[in-house]
């Protein structure tokens, strides 16, 4: 049986049971590097240049891990663009070449390109050829492929319930997971999803809100439609996905009466979130609105300080509405 | 209407003369200088990259001078740029600037489409004398470019080098002001005679390739004046970018001269073989390319977080030992102090002379 090694970081929180599926279904084993801890960290920061972004200095550490197995392949995709006309960012789009010039000794990579910018065509052709590695029938990888979106989408249902995509991957993987969380306020959270659903990352910050006594409405959970909508207002386009469907979260969030406040988590030196932050800060004035930049120096004492503040400020903000009908700010 | 533009080194010479010749009143915006920077820094978010914050500062100087329209230029990413227009819109509004803002997005592929651009941009301009507005810009900047070029060879190897750096700036003035194609022609043949006088070194300089984002390789305020520097340390410096290069590739579709686009990318295809925005893949393959032809060194600039020359420099480190070229990255951001970019060059210089006498002294 040959054995796939996958990175759990990027793309993994948003597609792992699509890649899952499709390689178990051609008779390959998947192995994931186990979840992220400090010596992942300190393992991608050794590798990574200084000026890349946490999450992909983290994506190097799991790599790093995978190089210790015997892996018949490693999977580390080029995701150009996952729908027409926009993109991720660039650094998903060199991932491999990145990863190449910093490891010395790889596995030989599975790099794939997913480029749906313009046409699904050039997608499946790669896809075929994946599968070529695993199976000769071109029947099978289809099956495959069409078994992989099912699940995909299977596991997405689970994360519109209100839980993370992390969770969600658990509950799909089969884990049993208690969704009772005691809130007397309402958070909406924006991040892009591979820092803000790793644990290590964001510092836990959706299981601390919880523990605050908040209930935490993800952008998976507004249906995509209207996200789309709402993004749509803007006088251009915006041509990435991710921060498209942040800013359309956004101006979603600000029109549902139940939500209190958002918090938008953006790493350190994101390109598209410096912009996407800005966008959104200037133009919600209706909810109270908090960005929490981090990086791999992040205290976890301020972050904790800053949150249970800003619980604060809402909660004091809401006995004052019911008292007086005036906004705190007014 | 009184239209400005950002700067972006010499470029500011060929769009003052195309908008001139659409009949349309220029206020230029001023030099930049630390205060533009200042300007820029205060109102543009925290972590975007320089440009932004220096094209910001050039149109809040602008605006208080009087200008009430802004041209600016727009892009699909993914690099940030294209996105650039769109807040810098939305800081000057809440600023409280009231202003029209003009964006030409890049075609795709048409020129024609340019041209409509820019004659609906001008005063009853038809699409001949836009044309011909287009025509003259390109004419100066070719003028502008061979006198860069020049400067490149005579700088580093001038025994006087204050004096060919006045020759060349005087020259970039009087250009500058001129309107008539003939008399530009004739500037541009007096600055390379002069310069041609200089009495230069026997010794032949250092030779360093200079690659990355095209803003903070193009203006000079941008890279603390690095050509400049590396100049008078009397070090041969061949820009991987000029702007008529850009422009023919991405505008223009390669129609007015020949481009090497292809042939970058093709040197770069064993390091780095997508598109990954921005200026990425040509750095990779303008570095790969010096190293083929025995360039001393390699200096890569960008501004802090650009998410292309990231990309890039984590390949770099992979090309510099495979293709045996010294590179050095250099990501210029508010913070950065002049003293130490200076003693940064001495130092790779230095490192870079040591290396040439010690394979000299092997053969």
């Amino acid at each position: 049986m040959k054995t796939v090694g996958m990175p759990r970081g990027l793309f993994y929180y948003y597609y792992y049971p699509w890649y899952k599926t499709f390689f178990n279904d051609l008779g390959a084993r998947v192995i994931l590097s186990s979840p992220t801890t400090r010596i992942t960290i300190d393992q991608g920061i050794n590798k990574a240049v200084d000026e890349t972004c946490f999450p992909i200095k983290v994506y190097f550490g799991h790599v790093q891990e995978l190089c210790q197995y015997d892996l018949d392949y490693l999977f580390v995709p080029r995701i150009v663009s996952i729908e027409a006309r926009s993109y991720i960012c660039p650094k998903f789009m060199g991932v491999p070449d990145m990863i190449r010039a910093s490891f010395s000794s790889l596995p030989p990579l599975i790099d794939i390109t997913i480029d749906l910018s313009r046409s699904q065509r050039s997608f499946k052709e790669e896809l075929y050829k994946t599968g070529q590695l695993f199976s000769k029938s071109r029947r099978r990888i289809k099956a495959a492929e069409e078994h992989s979106s099912q699940e995909l989408k299977y596991c997405q249902t689970i994360a519109a319930q209100g839980y993370t995509m992390a969770e969600a991957i658990d509950i799909w993987e089969g884990q049993e997971l208690t969704s009772t969380w005691d809130s007397d306020l309402c958070i909406g959270v924006l991040g892009h999803g591979y820092s803000l659903y790793d644990q290590t990352i964001s510092l836990d910050i959706i299981g601390r809100l919880r523990k605050m006594g908040c209930r935490v409405v993800l952008p998976e959970v507004l249906p995509g439609e209207r996200v789309e909508n709402e993004a749509a207002t803007m006088p251009k386009r915006i041509f990435w996905t991710l921060g498209r469907k942040m800013v359309g979260s956004a101006f979603s969030m600000e029109k549902m009466p139940e939500i209190d406040g958002i918090i938008y988590v953006a790493c350190f030196g994101c390109g598209p979130d410096s912009f996407i932050g800005e966008i959104i800060e200037r133009k919600l004035k209706g909810k109270p609105y908090m960005m929490l930049v981090i990086d791999e120096h992040t205290g976890e004492g301020g972050l904790v300080t800053r949150l249970e503040a800003f619980c604060d400020m809402l909660r004091r903000r809401r006995r004052q509405k019911i008292e007086d009908n005036l906004p705190a700010y007014g | 209407m009184k239209i400005t533009y950002p700067h972006m080194g010499n470029a500011c010479i060929a769009i003052e003369a195309m908008l001139q010749k659409l009949k349309l009143e220029v206020i230029p915006p001023p030099p930049i200088s630390k205060k533009t920077l200042e300007i820029g820094v205060k109102h543009c978010p925290e972590f975007a990259c320089m440009p932004l914050k220096i094209t910001m500062g050039n149109f809040i100087e602008a605006l208080d001078r009087g200008a009430d329209t802004i041209l600016m230029a727009g892009g699909w990413g993914p690099c940030r740029f294209g996105y650039y227009a769109q807040v810098e819109r939305d800081i000057l509004s809440d600023l409280g600037y009231s202003f029209e803002m003009v964006i030409l997005e890049a075609p795709d592929s048409r020129v024609s489409e340019l041209f409509r651009q820019l004659q609906a941009l001008g005063q009853n301009v038809s699409i001949w004398e836009a044309f011909k507005a287009l025509k003259f810009a390109w004419h100066k900047l070719q003028v502008v470019e061979e006198l860069e070029k020049k400067i490149s060879y005579v700088h580093p190897r001038a025994l006087d080098k204050r004096k060919a750096e006045n020759i060349y700036d005087q020259a970039l003035r009087e250009i500058k002001e001129t309107q008539d194609k003939e008399e530009i022609d004739q500037l541009g043949i007096s600055c390379l005679a002069s310069l041609d006088q200089l009495a230069l070194r026997a010794e032949e300089p250092l030779r360093i390739g200079l690659v990355g984002e095209i803003y903070t390789v193009l203006e000079p305020m941008a890279n603390f004046r690095i050509i400049c520097c590396l100049g008078r340390l009397s070090v041969e410096v061949d820009n991987s970018i000029y702007i008529s290069d850009w422009l023919n590739d991405h505008l223009l579709g390669g129609l007015v001269k020949k481009s090497h686009r292809r042939e970058l990318v093709k040197c770069a295809g064993p390091y780095l073989n997508y598109f990954v925005g921005g200026h990425g893949l040509e750095t990779v393959g303008s570095t790969v390319s010096y190293a083929h032809q025995n360039y001393d060194g390699v200096i890569q600039l960008g501004p802090l977080t650009c998410m292309p020359e990231i990309v890039a420099q984590s390949v770099l480190k992979r090309v510099s030992s495979e293709e045996g070229i010294p590179c050095m990255t250099l990501y210029f951001d508010e913070h950065a102090g002049a003293a130490g970019i200076q003693t940064r060059l001495e130092a790779f210089t230095d490192m870079l002379r040591r290396k040439k006498l010690a394979k000299a002294a092997m053969y």
